[in-house]
């Protein structure tokens, strides 16, 4: 790969002291993630994939190993790894508008004067196709439009990569769907970085560069690695029936319903 | 009406703008326009009578069996004023409720706004103490362990305990039944900013994490509103507790003020007015209870 690696995961491993003793969430892990690469991270529930995005992002510090953005340590969250909530995590007192112009004031609010960062925001809420709504609460719009403002402010911050942890999860199918789409546009007009945890077999192989498969929990780490090699754009219906997406879509299943049987909880 | 063609102008306006989509779009602000159109035409005017009837009936029973046990009562027992009684003393005491014969002798008017100051002042300055360090102890770990045994062994003890310290540090008084209002009014002012400071979900502290916001926007944008409730939840108890309580503290310090006012109708024996000022008491609570509900229901966000 002849683009420049941004992020490197080096024998991550995680592990948490409970009563019970010490638990392995994740070990060895080894990633690395290129420039305007789209990652996603898919595995069953309890597999660590979420432990793996946190420590990208610099919320949790592994036990081991180390991890490395853009040349440098990743030491704690910075504005530089953007995150995108599953639960969207808008603040309820701040209007869609104010919720991303918080996080555009602490990225460029030394550089720029107030008009400048004003339309930083607009255009972010612009993009997801969000401006009629610049002015509501977040209680007073819906789960989909909420998602798109947490997108917009993550994007508002031109991040050097983008973190969602299953961004679309908490949504109904259509919803996704026009969100994913949604998501692939933006991708394609700012060229981001992207990891994202996903449960979607669909969702991975539609949006992403790379699918990094995770073994079962406890003590996950990665299985396979699948190279998606669709061309861009991508159109959900005409791949539906495109023979390398059912190719990818197989090979996903085949690992996580064969090789990695999760055992009814 | 209103409501539902702006919300469509502000449709028709986006789908003007060329950069947008109208697939994803177009399918949720549609949505409250939908929801707005299917109006019921009118409700029958019996249906309303029943509501008015359902809503104000069970109040005006509950108030109507309060007075009849009363008047039960005082027929029966004889030293008690019967509500006629009451009624007409009322009638003759809130004609000048605001007159002054000198420092002993003031309409009932001006008790009750003394007693609202000292209230005001006590709780002023327990708010003024209070709410930081309720911050305080809520944000960091230590303090909390550090100020909870203290906080645990003087909550419990009866404000008017610290009276007879208030006149000793004071020499008067007025500051001395104040003091036993600060007093009161400041454990519920701590704690429950404390304990709203912890409950701050983890999700904005991540959101703060992330944009790796400064201390003061921290505070500002993400404490304080997220705080908010559970500190109007303190200053509305601490009030209800400063009200019961200065009733009280001015019967033992005297002066103006309507706990006084209660002693020395006692002292001449009017006991309608002691019943009067027992209703002016639990109106004046009513009230102030009803309008810090109002302050806290406009600053409940609709969370999640």
């Amino acid at each position: 790969m002849s683009r420049k690696t941004i992020v490197k995961v080096e024998g991550a491993g995680m592990s948490f002291d409970t009563k019970k003793g010490k638990f392995v969430a994740l070990r060895n892990i080894d990633l690395n993630i290129a420039e305007g690469e789209f990652v996603s991270l898919i595995g069953h529930s309890g597999c660590g994939k979420s432990t793996l995005l946190n420590l990208i992002a610099g919320l949790t510090l592994p036990t081991s190993g180390s991890l490395i953005c853009d040349g440098r340590e990743i030491a704690g969250p910075g504005p530089e790894r953007a995150v995108v909530f599953q639960n969207h995590s808008l603040l309820p007192w701040l209007t869609c508008f104010e919720n991303v112009l918080l996080a555009v004031e602490r990225v460029f609010g030394k550089k720029e004067g107030r008009g400048k960062l004003k339309a930083r925001a607009e255009a972010a809420l612009d993009m997801v196709h969000m401006s009629h709504a610049l002015q509501k609460y977040p209680h007073e719009i819906s789960g989909g439009m909420k998602q798109r403002v947490g997108i917009a402010r993550a994007f508002a911050m031109e991040p050097k990569i983008l973190l969602m942890d299953e961004p679309f999860g908490a949504l109904d199918a259509l919803t996704r769907a026009s969100l994913q789409d949604e998501l692939n546009g933006v991708m394609e007009k700012t060229g981001a970085t992207v990891v994202m945890v996903t449960h979607d077999v669909d969702e991975a192989v539609l949006l992403s560069d790379r699918i990094v498969m995770m073994t079962n929990g406890p003590a996950a780490t990665i299985g396979e690695i699948l190279d998606v090699k669709l061309a861009r754009p991508r159109d959900r219906l005409a791949l539906a029936h495109d023979r390398d997406f059912v190719d990818c879509r197989a090979a996903l299943l085949e690992f996580l319903y064969q090789k990695q049987v999760k055992k009814a909880a | 009406m209103s409501a539902a063609t702006l919300t469509s102008d502000k449709v028709v306006s986006m789908h003007a703008t060329p950069s947008a989509v109208p697939a994803p779009a177009a399918n949720e602000p549609a949505a409250p326009v939908a929801k707005a159109a299917p109006r019921e035409p009118r409700t029958p005017l019996s249906e309303i009578l029943l509501a008015v009837f359902k809503a104000v009936f069970p109040p005006v029973a509950g108030m109507a069996l309060l007075i009849a046990v009363w008047a039960l009562l005082a027929a029966k027992g004889g030293s008690i004023p019967g509500p006629l009684a009451v009624w007409d003393a009322a009638k003759v005491l809130f004609a000048d409720p605001f007159y002054n014969n000198g420092p002993n002798d003031m309409g009932i008017g001006w008790n009750v706004l003394s007693s609202l100051q000292r209230v005001g002042i006590g709780f002023g300055f327990a708010a003024l103490v209070g709410i930081p360090l309720g911050f305080i102890i809520g944000r960091f770990a230590f303090m909390n362990a550090m100020f909870d045994p203290v906080i645990s062994l003087l909550r419990p003890v009866s404000p008017l305990a610290w009276l007879p310290i208030g006149l000793l540090v004071f020499k008067q008084a007025d500051p001395a039944a104040t003091w036993t209002i600060f007093i009161c009014s400041i454990w519920p002012m701590i704690i429950n900013t404390a304990v709203g400071v912890q409950r701050v979900p983890q999700d904005y502290m991540n959101v703060a994490r992330v944009l790796d916001l400064d201390e003061w926007k921290i505070v500002t944008k993400i404490l304080f509103p997220s705080v908010l409730p559970y500190m109007l939840t303190g200053i509305r108890l601490s009030i209800g507790t400063a009200w019961l309580v200065i009733v009280a503290a001015e019967m033992l310090t005297g002066g103006v003020g309507i706990g006084f006012w209660v002693w020395d109708e006692w002292n001449n024996l009017k006991v309608e007015h002691i019943i009067i000022a027992i209703f002016v008491i639990g109106i004046v609570g009513l009230l102030l209870e009803q309008a810090l509900l109002l302050l806290a229901r406009r600053f409940s966000y609709g969370n999640s």
